[in-house]
């Protein structure tokens, strides 16, 4: 016998999108002091104004279940309709069980399939091709994607390169089934050769009695900053275009953009090389919410959402990408007006 | 194919202003990106990833860092383009 798959292919779409930031704001006039820099040489460089982090009393999985909620109400849909959960994350503090089996305990849904994929600030985006391709070969219905993050807990607030770039925050969306193609085609690679530009270190092996290399520090974010705009303005405008092409558009039929938020200064740039046109809204979150690594396009979209209801149900282009060097995006059609405000 | 000094400078002017919005008439060879034309760190790598596709040439990073003035770049493009 040969092996059968009954279900036919199908189109996805995003049905909704639901965001948390935590609540403290954090001004980089209070970081400033411990790395002799500025807010305007921070803004200067990257956009950033303000950030939110999250207090010990909030974990990474807390705000990724806030988000999904308010991402089911808008959709119309009921916790039980999830059948699949996928976490983009580097930042949850165990190796196992998943965050995403954790969200679904707090959820409060059994049976799902859950798990986690690390491809750190491009997560968001590798997590969204897996549901889209999920869903489209029948392996699951609902998949409730989210991308979360606590990077505060892993950063070194002494270090000039990251201390005041990286933030707090969740978002989620839920993909479903959909009568025509709302989800492109995800592009997706790697550029090995950059592997070290952004890491977390030291290894967990460090901590180990005996360890050849005893670690004398938390495992924290190390970004060699420069390096990873060079590669982010050069391959990451191109992979837009690719991304574009493979999913039988043109730039004209962008309607806004949403590129990781990883500095306003690499936004501006691949904003400038991918030929979109003057009307096409681009996504800043960054300049409030800093860089939320996998959280970042869902926090993005949210905000582009509520500041132009008009995009609800136009095409936006995703892309994430970091550490890896990795890199993953699609065009979407942005989700229809929420069916309840909340 | 070998580029001449004027060909890379004209096309430097191009990218300089493009990247950074510099006033044309005020770059010359013997000007610095940073301290004269106010080109700071990151708008050099958006120069200098531009000049690599404009030029066809390579310029790795610990060129990049060596290159202090207008003319300190002219020139490294136009031996590499040899």
């Amino acid at each position: 016998m040969e092996i059968t798959n009954a279900a036919p292919l199908r189109n996805a779409a995003i049905l909704s999108v639901g965001a948390h930031r935590p609540e403290r704001v954090v001004p980089n006039s209070e970081l400033v002091e411990r790395i002799d820099s500025s807010d305007e040489w921070i803004q200067q460089r990257t956009g950033i104004r303000t950030r939110h982090w999250a207090g010990p009393e909030e974990s990474v999985v807390d705000m990724a279940a806030t988000a999904a909620k308010i991402a089911l109400d808008r959709a119309g849909l009921a916790i039980t309709d999830i059948d699949s959960i996928i976490f983009a994350t580097i930042t949850y503090p165990f190796q196992m069980p998943s965050a995403a089996t954790e969200l679904a305990e707090r959820l409060g849904i059994a049976r799902v399939a859950a798990f986690d994929i690390g491809a750190a600030c491009a997560g968001f985006s590798y997590a969204l091709g897996l549901a889209n391709d999920m869903i489209r070969s029948g392996s699951a219905n609902i998949v409730l994607v989210v991308g979360g993050e606590k990077i505060s807990d892993f950063l070194d607030l002494d270090d000039r390169a990251t201390s005041f770039i990286f933030a707090d925050g969740a978002g989620a969306v839920i993909v479903g089934a959909s009568a025509h193609v709302a989800l492109g085609p995800t592009v997706m690679g790697s550029d090995i050769e950059n592997r070290g530009a952004i890491t977390m270190e030291p290894s967990w092996l460090d901590y180990r009695p005996g360890a050849q290399t005893p670690a004398t520090t938390w495992p924290v974010i190390h970004q060699e900053g420069q390096k990873v705009f060079r590669w982010a303005v050069y391959e990451i405008a191109k992979v837009g275009h690719q991304i574009i092409e493979k999913a039988g558009l043109t730039p004209a039929d962008i309607h806004a953009f949403i590129p990781h938020q990883a500095n306003e200064r690499i936004i501006d740039s691949l904003t400038k090389s991918m030929d979109l046109s003057d009307s096409v809204i681009v996504a800043r979150d960054i300049r409030t919410t800093g860089n939320t690594s996998a959280a970042s396009i869902p926090l993005a979209m949210d905000t582009l959402l509520k500041e132009h209801p008009h995009l609800h149900g136009k095409n936006a282009l995703l892309v994430g990408f970091g550490a890896g060097l990795v890199y993953s995006g699609q065009v979407v059609e942005l989700p229809p007006l929420p069916k309840v405000r909340n | 194919m070998a580029l001449t000094q004027d060909e890379v400078l004209d096309g430097i002017k191009e990218i300089v202003v493009d990247v950074a919005g510099v006033d044309p008439s005020k770059i010359e060879m013997t000007k610095s990106f940073n301290e004269d034309l106010d080109v700071d760190s990151l708008s050099m790598v958006e120069v200098v990833v531009a000049a690599e596709e404009k030029f066809n040439v390579k310029i790795p990073d610990d060129a990049v860092t060596q290159m202090a003035t207008v003319g300190d770049a002219v020139n490294y493009i136009v031996s590499a383009s040899k």
